[in-house]
C-alpha cells in the first residue's frame, strides 16, 4: 500500500507538531509562568524559566490593588445576560425559519448577516450620544444590551443551521405514532436539539467575554468588565507584570477551558455554515 | 417534501391548507422580534450616524449645531490623518491576513498528518484565539516585546544582536504582528477543517493512478482549499478593518500617527476631540468600506445556503 504510514513519518510530523504548538502557546505559558513570580524576578534578564521562588501573592494583590471580583462580577453578568437574552429572541427566530421556510427566509438570513457586517466604530457616535442622554453609560444594562444586539446574527445563524439538521421526517413518524405536540418537542426535538443550544451558547459566551470594542467605550468603572480591568495596566505604574500576568490569568482561564470544549463549533459559528 | 412544523399539531393532510396558514402566521410571530430588534439596531444609529454627519458639531463647543453639508466629508477625506489611518489600515489588514493564511496552510497540512497527541496540539494552536484582545496585548508588549526586559530582547541578546524597541521602531509590526498571533489559530482551524473533510478515497485514488505527492497537493488538495482561504479572507477582513482594543492598550495610535487606523481615527476625533460631525463622517466611511467586503462574503455564503 502506497499510503502506509510509516514510523518515521509520524515521529517527524509528532515532532514539528508540538514544536508548534509550543511556539504558539508560549505567550499564554509565559504569562502563566510570570503571575507566579515576584516582581523583580518577572522583569529580571536573564528570565528565570522554572526555577523562581515560587509565589502567589500577586493573585492576593490582584483584588487589594483593584477590585478584581468587581469586574468579573460585571463580565460574568453581561456575558452570560446578553448571550441568554440573546438566545431567548433567536431560539424562536431560527426555529421557525428552520421548519417553516419560505421564500424570503434566505434573504433574511443573508440581511441578518450583513447587519454583522457593521463596523461599530460607524455607529459608535450615535451609540455613545443615545447612552449619554439615556444614562446608560458604565451601566451593565446597557453593555448588555448591545452586546447581545451585536451577537444575535450570529446566534441566530448558528441555530439556524443545527435546527435545519433534524430531519423532518421523524417529526412524521412521531406523529404517525400518534405523539402530542407536547410529547413530540419533549422527546423528540428537544434531545435533538440540545447539542446544537449548547454549542451556540458556548461560542457566544465566549464572544461576548471577549468583546473589547464596545466595552472600552462605554464603560470606565462600575461596569467595566475583565477586558476594560486588563486594559488599566496600560499605564505604566512601576513594576507591575507579575500583577498584570496574574489579573491576565485569572480573565482567561475560565474562557480558555470553555473555548477548548467548543472549538469544533468555533468554525461552523464563525464561518456562518459556510465551512463546516 | 416534509410538511412544515406546526405548533397546531396539525397532522391530517386534509388539513394542510389551513395548517400551513396558521403555520406562516405563528411563522411570523416568532420571527418578529429579532428581526425587529436587528432593523431597529441597523436603521437608527445608521440613519444618526448620516444625520450627525452634516452637522458642525462639537461637544466641546457648547451644543451648537449647524448644518454644513458635506464639509464633514471634505474635512475627513482630505485630512493628512485619514490617508495615513487608510494606509495603515490596509497595511494592517493585508500584512495579517498574509501572515495567518502564509503559515495557516502549512500549519494546517501539518495537524493534518499522523501525529501523536494530536487533540493536546490543537488545544495549544488554538489557544490564543480565545485570549481576550486586551490581555494579547498588554502580554506581547510588556513580556515579550519590552526593549529592556522583553523575552525577545533577550534572545536577540543571546545571539549578539541589538534588541529592537517594537513600540518605537517598527509600532505597526508589532501590532500586526499581535493580531497575527490572535488570528492564526482560526485561520489554521478552519483550513484543517476544510482538509478533513477532503475525501480520504480521492487522494488514494490520485495516488493509484500514480500521483506523486506534490501532484496531489496541487491538483486535489489545494482546489479543495480555495473556497476555505476565501472564507478566511473575507471574514478575518471584516474583523481586521475594525481593530482597536489592541491599539488603544499598546500605543493609542501613535507615535504620531504610525498605527492610527480608521477605526481608531474615528474613536479618537469622537470621543478625544469630541468633533461628532467629522467622526459620523468617518464612521460611513468606515461603513461603506466594510460594506464592500461584506457584499462578496455574503454571496459566497448565500450560494452555500443553497446547497
Amino acid at each position: 500500500m502506497a499510503r502506509a504510514v510509516t514510523t518515521n513519518r509520524v515521529v517527524i510530523s509528532t515532532a514539528a507538531a508540538w514544536l508548534c504548538g509550543f511556539l504558539i502557546f508560549f505567550p499564554i505559558l509565559w504569562m502563566v509562568l510570570a503571575s507566579f513570580k515576584t516582581e523583580l524576578e518577572a522583569f529580571a534578564i536573564p528570565p528565570s524559566f522554572l526555577f523562581f521562588h515560587w509565589t502567589t501573592e500577586n493573585y492576593a494583590t490582584v483584588q487589594e490593588r483593584s477590585d478584581y471580583l468587581l469586574h468579573a462580577l460585571n463580565s460574568i453578568i453581561i456575558a452570560g445576560g446578553s448571550t441568554i437574552i440573546a438566545m431567548l429572541i433567536a431560539i424562536p427566530a431560527a426555529w421557525s425559519m428552520a421548519f417553516s421556510p419560505t421564500k424570503r427566509t434566505k434573504d433574511l438570513l443573508l440581511w441578518m448577516l450583513s447587519t454583522k457586517m457593521m463596523p461599530p466604530v460607524g455607529v459608535l457616535v450615535p451609540i455613545y450620544l443615545i447612552y449619554r442622554d439615556l444614562g446608560l453609560l458604565d451601566t451593565r444594562v446597557g453593555l448588555t444590551f448591545i452586546l447581545c444586539l451585536g451577537n444575535l446574527p450570529i446566534v441566530v445563524w448558528m441555530l439556524f443551521t443545527y435546527f435545519k439538521e433534524i430531519p423532518k421526517d421523524i417529526l412524521e413518524a412521531a406523529r404517525m405514532d400518534g405523539a402530542t405536540i407536547g410529547r413530540e418537542l419533549i422527546y423528540v426535538l428537544t434531545p435533538m436539539a440540545v447539542p446544537g443550544l449548547a454549542s451556540t451558547l458556548l461560542l457566544n459566551l465566549i464572544l461576548a467575554w471577549n468583546e473589547a470594542f464596545w466595552t472600552l467605550n462605554l464603560s470606565t468603572l462600575q461596569a467595566a468588565p475583565l477586558t476594560v480591568f486588563i486594559a488599566s495596566y496600560s499605564s505604566p505604574e512601576g513594576l507591575f507584570w507579575a500583577k498584570l500576568s496574574a489579573a491576565s490569568t485569572l480573565a482567561i482561564a475560565p474562557i480558555l477551558v470553555l473555548g477548548w470544549f467548543s472549538q469544533r463549533q468555533l468554525v461552523r459559528g464563525l464561518t456562518f455554515g459556510a465551512v463546516k | 417534501m416534509a410538511t412544515p412544523l406546526s405548533l397546531e399539531s396539525v397532522s391530517q393532510r386534509g388539513t394542510a391548507a389551513t395548517g400551513t396558514r396558521q403555520t406562516q402566521g405563528l411563522a411570523r410571530l416568532l420571527l418578529a422580534p429579532a428581526v425587529g430588534l436587528l432593523f431597529i439596531w441597523m436603521i437608527v444609529p445608521l440613519a444618526l450616524t448620516i444625520y450627525f454627519s452634516t452637522l458642525h458639531y462639537n461637544l466641546l463647543d457648547s451644543e451648537s449645531q449647524q448644518f454644513v453639508g458635506l464639509d464633514n466629508f471634505r474635512y475627513f477625506l482630505t485630512d493628512p490623518a485619514f490617508i495615513a489611518s487608510l494606509q495603515n489600515t490596509l497595511v494592517l489588514v493585508g500584512s495579517v491576513l498574509a501572515l495567518t493564511i502564509l503559515l495557516g496552510i502549512p500549519l494546517a497540512l501539518l495537524l493534518d498528518q499522523p501525529v501523536l497527541g494530536r487533540s493536546i496540539v490543537r488545544l495549544m494552536v488554538i489557544a490564543p484565539f480565545f485570549v481576550m484582545p486586551t490581555v494579547s496585548a498588554l502580554v506581547w508588549k510588556n513580556l515579550l516585546m519590552h526593549p529592556v526586559s522583553g523575552l525577545f530582547a533577550w534572545i536577540a541578546k543571546l545571539f549578539g544582536a541589538t534588541p529592537i524597541d517594537w513600540f518605537n521602531d517598527a509600532p505597526l509590526f508589532a501590532v500586526i504582528l499581535i493580531v497575527s498571533w490572535q488570528w492564526l489559530p482560526f485561520a489554521t482551524l478552519i483550513l484543517l477543517t476544510a482538509l478533513q473533510s477532503l475525501d480520504e478515497e480521492q487522494k488514494e485514488a490520485a495516488e493509484m493512478d500514480g500521483a506523486g505527492a506534490l501532484s496531489t497537493f496541487i491538483y486535489i488538495t489545494v482546489p479543495h482549499l480555495a473556497r476555505p482561504i476565501t472564507v478566511v479572507i473575507l471574514i478575518e477582513t471584516i474583523f481586521l478593518l475594525t481593530v482597536f482594543a489592541e491599539i488603544f492598550v499598546t500605543t493609542g495610535g501613535g507615535p504620531g500617527l504610525q498605527t492610527t487606523n480608521i477605526a481608531f481615527l474615528i474613536y479618537s476625533q469622537a470621543l478625544i476631540q469630541y468633533d461628532i460631525g467629522s467622526a459620523s463622517a468617518g464612521g460611513l466611511v468606515a461603513v461603506v468600506i466594510a460594506n464592500i467586503v461584506a457584499f462578496f462574503l455574503v454571496r459566497i455564503v448565500g450560494r452555500n445556503l443553497e446547497a
